[in-house]
């Protein structure tokens, strides 16, 4: 809704559009208390919304009226706050480029998404980034000051824009996702709204022609893919079950499905981004397939030669262990030197779990060490009490 | 940390096309170097066969490729980086040629052109 206002108000008016927003919700509560909740909610809210835009546009153009000394003649202005289903989603595609600014850092811009596109209190936002409120403020302070200072247009967003902001997008999709996806240390209900969050965006992107690359449906079918198994991965006290452990019968497989038509979308034209590729691997896990690992080793193979990052090193030597078996893999690791991350010990110690069990245990405790999540401390601490 | 070229030579051209399990074995020698960032360039196949390679020779005269005269013909390149020589020497050896079908790997540090 914010998005919508602003598109009449202009980006520099961001804070009007959303009192306005804030206001019409306030009505709403209090009227749908009184008077039960209208036959189509959406339009109901719309409705005054728009009013409350008309008269804040009255009211400005009687002050400014006044000020000109100009009273007498207060000329009734030609307002008109257009609302259709079509302008809702153009600006709330436009706000999605319009927060997704290069110049504003990756947190910045997950912190705004979250506040303008998804209403996130701050409160809400501090939650999930478990951060305090001062600090998020802040944050959102600075990021706030980009996105007036930006001369960007809400009622046209120019192809320009969508090409050169639409990698930005995307990796705050993607971010935002895994905020929701691999913490371990949030309520799953702060996990699944981020992570429902995050699908809801690149919807919107897939809904107009511009958008709709390749790349927005690997990355939707990846996220769909995860999603698929976020109920197998946390257990009934909110723990994370390892993949190996999951119960394959609480995968969605509607979820399923649908990855799999994104993922037939995006192999349109010859792009292959790493979102093409994180989508297969993460297709291949949903399946039974007795050579899967040996695609899911080739995928990894290919996603660190477009981008290098410690986990994606781990998980590789994974894939090579499944593939090549564990000493192989041991070799592979061990030239990694990510000795500062308790992933790679812990990687270490779950390959040597076959082979040496003084040697796993070892690098078990390093592990523990190294970590700061008492969730992880205590699946290291289980992983170790079963080898002794 | 410098950077080096790994630079590869086959024997025969038939070797040239390397079987899907070769082709793996390559493919994780290389995305071994990126799994420990120390790949700058996953570099370039040249390719040798008619039409594709020629030499311009002194007096601008020119061949059909490279491997009509020599006996080894370059296949491709790399670039990495490593501490010293030594060790681009030891992530070279590792290279699954040697064992699918011979050739060398000459290893040259590059100097960068300001």
């Amino acid at each position: 809704m914010t998005a919508v206002i602003c598109r009449h108000f202009g980006l520099n008016h961001i804070a009007v559009a959303e009192d306005i927003a804030s206001d019409t919700f306030l009505k709403a509560s209090e009227h749908w208390a009184l008077n039960g909740i209208p036959e189509n909610p959406v339009a109901w809210l719309y409705a005054v919304a728009k009013n409350k835009a008309k008269d804040y546009l009255r009211h400005l153009h009687v002050v400014q009226n006044h000020s000109e000394r100009n009273n007498s003649l207060v000329e009734e202005p030609a307002i008109d706050v257009e609302i259709d289903e079509r302008i809702i989603r153009d600006s709330q595609l436009a706000m999605i480029f319009a927060v997704c600014n290069p110049a504003i850092p990756p947190e910045g811009q997950i912190c705004l998404a979250l506040q303008v596109l998804c209403g996130f209190s701050l409160q809400e936002i501090s939650n999930a980034f478990l951060t305090n409120r001062e600090t998020i403020k802040k944050r959102l302070q600075r990021a706030r000051q980009h996105l007036r200072n930006n001369e960007f247009s809400l009622e046209h967003l120019s192809e320009k824009h969508i090409a050169s902001r639409l990698d930005t997008v995307l990796k705050t999709i993607y971010l935002l996702f895994n905020e929701g996806y691999f913490s371990e240390t949030h309520p799953s209900a702060i996990r699944k709204d981020l992570c429902s969050e995050a699908v809801r965006l690149a919807l919107i992107l897939t809904e107009n022609s511009l958008t709709c690359t390749p790349k927005v449906n690997a990355l939707l079918a990846l996220m769909c893919f995860q999603i698929s198994r976020l109920e197998a991965r946390i257990n009934a006290e909110g723990k994370t079950v390892l993949f190996e452990e999951q119960d394959r019968k609480m995968w969605d497989q509607q979820m399923i499905n649908l990855g799999n038509y994104y993922l037939i979308a995006a192999t349109e034209g010859n792009d292959i981004s790493k979102y093409h590729l994180e989508a297969g691997i993460a297709y291949w896990h949903t399946t039974e397939d007795k050579n899967k690992w040996q695609h899911i080793l080739r995928l990894y193979n290919q996603l660190i030669l477009i981008e290098y990052s410690p986990m994606t090193a781990l998980s590789r030597a994974f894939a090579i262990s499944k593939v090549y078996g564990n000493s192989e893999a041991i070799s592979e690791v061990e030239k990694l030197q990510l000795d500062s991350i308790y992933h790679y010990y812990a990687l270490l110690g779950y390959l040597h779990s076959t082979i040496d069990k003084k040697k796993a245990i070892e690098n078990y405790e390093k592990a523990i060490s190294l970590t700061t999540s008492p969730a992880a401390k205590q699946r290291l601490t289980e992983e170790m009490a079963r080898l002794q | 940390m410098k950077e080096f070229a790994l630079i590869f030579r086959l024997k025969d051209i038939a070797d040239f096309k390397p079987s899907p399990e070769q082709m793996q074995e390559r493919m994780n020698w290389l995305a071994g170097i990126a799994a420990q960032n120390k790949l700058v360039d996953k570099g370039n196949t040249l390719l040798p066969v008619k039409g594709s390679a020629k030499v311009v020779k002194a007096d601008r005269v020119v061949t059909d490729g490279p491997y009509t005269e020599i006996k080894e013909f370059i296949s491709g390149y790399v670039i990495i980086r490593a501490e010293n020589i030594d060790e681009a020497v030891e992530i070279a050896k590792g290279n699954p040629i040697f064992e699918q079908v011979g050739g060398n790997i000459e290893i040259r540090e590059v100097l960068k052109r300001d």
